[in-house]
């Protein structure tokens, strides 16, 4: 498959969704809802589980299922208050030193004008900060589509996996065509596609996502328990650490990431 | 000599046009005026240098994070021609100029995003060189002083910009957890990832009046919302109002304003 169908195969109407994941991987999840500030994002399917015998919490972002659904959810598309309820159940999981998992499938940030009445970018630029300083063990898998700054508000993470057939961008192959092309269609969007370098191999190739996760739709209980085992190892993995070392694990992470040129510099003063 | 004299001295003399009102004046009395338009107070883009040079104690700008130049490791589709004309346009290496100085004496960490270097995108060096001087600011006990202005993430890096967001928000975590002051001062136009990553987690955020911040792009929320919006949408004075900015400082208060608010949180030792 080329970038433009995996990318088809990503949005994908039948794909399992975000709370899908969480009834099949973690038992007795519990939905936890609200920002406390403004109200409940349902784009967010967040909550506390277990997986296995350990406790964890759990943030989906979900895409629904059928039109009904799917607009109650604004296709799996945040908004301002569901980054804060997020937000906020990991600051909670840390004090109960909880692990947490997110999955991410988002074409991006709801970009509406109450979204950004309510700061947008700022919701997400402190989802980031604070994801980043989390004292406790954060794995994301990216299970759809993994769109900007949307998608990386919960990506922050110790580890990150990634989907077989889904897709991690900065920019949507749409917007990407529009701004070089001019025009958005199926032919440019998939050479955009192929530009960006959006898939699941990619990521693994540029180290940002540690591992590919194989796709079995059609045993979709067997491919959850396989991912069940491997989310399961990587908490174990995580929790050898110390809160310290976890921050520390997570900033060196993110802190190799660039590809630049370097020669020694040459100090300027005015 | 205040600073503005002291640059009055060097400006190539000639007439400027304002883009927002059409006045035609001479570059003396627009840069006079904090380069303003005389007329309707538009906000001529500053460059990097400009912008310190109007900003910073006299001689006091020692510039590090340098030799860092953007690779097209993608090959994405005219990346190169983009990258060589926005060097040539501005003979800086990248769309962010970082150092340190001192601001009515109190002794700082600056970076200064260039829009006029492809329209400030943040791709790797952009990510390296501020996530660099938050670590220097750390180890140095220095405050960070930052002007925002940028298009977002720069898409000809691919998903490598956009983790320039979370590296640069660890290195702002790390040196917030150290109990040090970050000041953001957003510029015209801060927006995309940016916006949504260190734009927004300063202490204390200011902006220049009028200057345009948002998250996503304006077409594409009226495309969402389906219906006009109104003008001063994404303005400074609009995320005022919503409670998103601390203060709009006009360019002339800022530096005045910036050295106070430093002295405030000069810590007692």
């Amino acid at each position: 498959m080329d970038s433009y169908e995996k990318l088809k195969t990503a949005r994908h109407n039948g794909r399992p969704t975000g709370e899908m994941y969480v009834r099949e991987i973690f038992e007795l999840p519990i939905e936890l809802h609200g920002d406390r500030r403004f109200g409940d994002d349902l784009a967010i399917f967040a909550g506390v589980a277990f997986l296995d015998k350990r406790p964890v919490t759990f943030i989906a972002m979900e895409k629904g299922h059928d039109l009904q659904s799917r607009v109650a959810r604004n296709f799996g598309c945040p908004r301002p208050e569901g980054y804060r309820k997020a937000l906020r159940l990991m600051k909670q999981a840390e004090k109960f030193h909880r692990p947490v998992i997110c999955f991410v499938d988002t074409l991006g940030a709801h970009p509406g004008a109450d979204a950004e009445e309510r700061g947008q970018g700022q919701a997400i630029a402190e989802s980031i900060m604070e994801m980043m300083g989390l004292r406790t063990p954060v794995i994301s898998v990216i299970i759809g589509e993994g769109g900007s700054g949307g998608a990386l508000a919960l990506a922050s993470a110790n580890k990150v996996f990634i989907l077989e057939n889904a897709v991690y961008s900065v920019i949507s192959p749409e917007g990407c065509a529009s701004i070089l092309w001019k025009e958005s269609n199926p032919e440019t969007v998939a050479k955009a596609a192929n530009c960006l370098h959006i898939t699941a191999d990619d990521m693994q190739a540029f180290g940002v996502a540690e591992d590919v996760i194989p796709e079995d739709l059609d045993d979709f209980p067997r491919m959850c328990r396989a991912m069940k085992a491997q989310l399961a190892a990587a908490v174990d993995e995580l929790c050898e650490l110390s809160e310290e070392e976890l921050v520390a694990q997570r900033y060196q992470r993110f802190r190799r990431f660039g590809v630049y040129e370097e020669t020694p510099g040459s100090r300027r003063s005015s | 000599m205040s600073l503005i004299d002291d640059l009055l001295l060097h400006i190539t003399p000639g007439r400027v046009t304002c883009k927002k009102c059409g006045y035609v004046d001479t570059v003396y009395r627009v840069v006079k005026n904090y380069y303003a338009c005389p007329k309707c107070g538009y906000y001529y883009r500053l460059g990097a240098r400009d912008r310190i040079n109007l900003l910073v104690d006299k001689k006091s700008f020692r510039e590090l994070c340098t030799g860092l130049g953007s690779k097209d490791f993608l090959q994405f589709p005219g990346y190169q021609e983009k990258l060589d004309k926005a060097r040539n346009a501005t003979k800086e290496e990248e769309a962010v100029v970082c150092g340190t100085a001192s601001i009515e004496g109190n002794p700082v960490a600056l970076f200064v995003m260039d829009s006029k270097f492809m329209m400030a995108s943040m791709g790797s060096v952009v990510g390296e060189k501020i996530t660099r001087l938050f670590e220097y600011a750390q180890a140095h006990s220095l405050p960070v002083i930052g002007f925002t202005a940028s298009g977002g993430a720069r898409m000809q890096e691919g998903v490598i910009s956009l983790m320039q967001m979370a590296k640069i928000s660890g290195a702002v975590k790390n040196h917030s957890n150290a109990g040090l002051l970050y000041i953001t001062v957003l510029t015209d136009p801060t927006t995309g990832g940016v916006t949504a990553s260190f734009a927004m987690q300063g202490d204390i955020i200011l902006a220049e009046p009028r200057a345009l911040v948002g998250f996503a792009g304006r077409r594409v929320v009226e495309q969402t919302t389906k219906s006009k919006l109104p003008d001063n949408f994404q303005s400074a004075e609009f995320l005022l109002a919503h409670g998103f900015v601390d203060a709009i400082v006009p360019r002339s208060e800022l530096r005045s304003t910036l050295a106070e608010l430093l002295t405030i949180h000069k810590r007692s030792v």
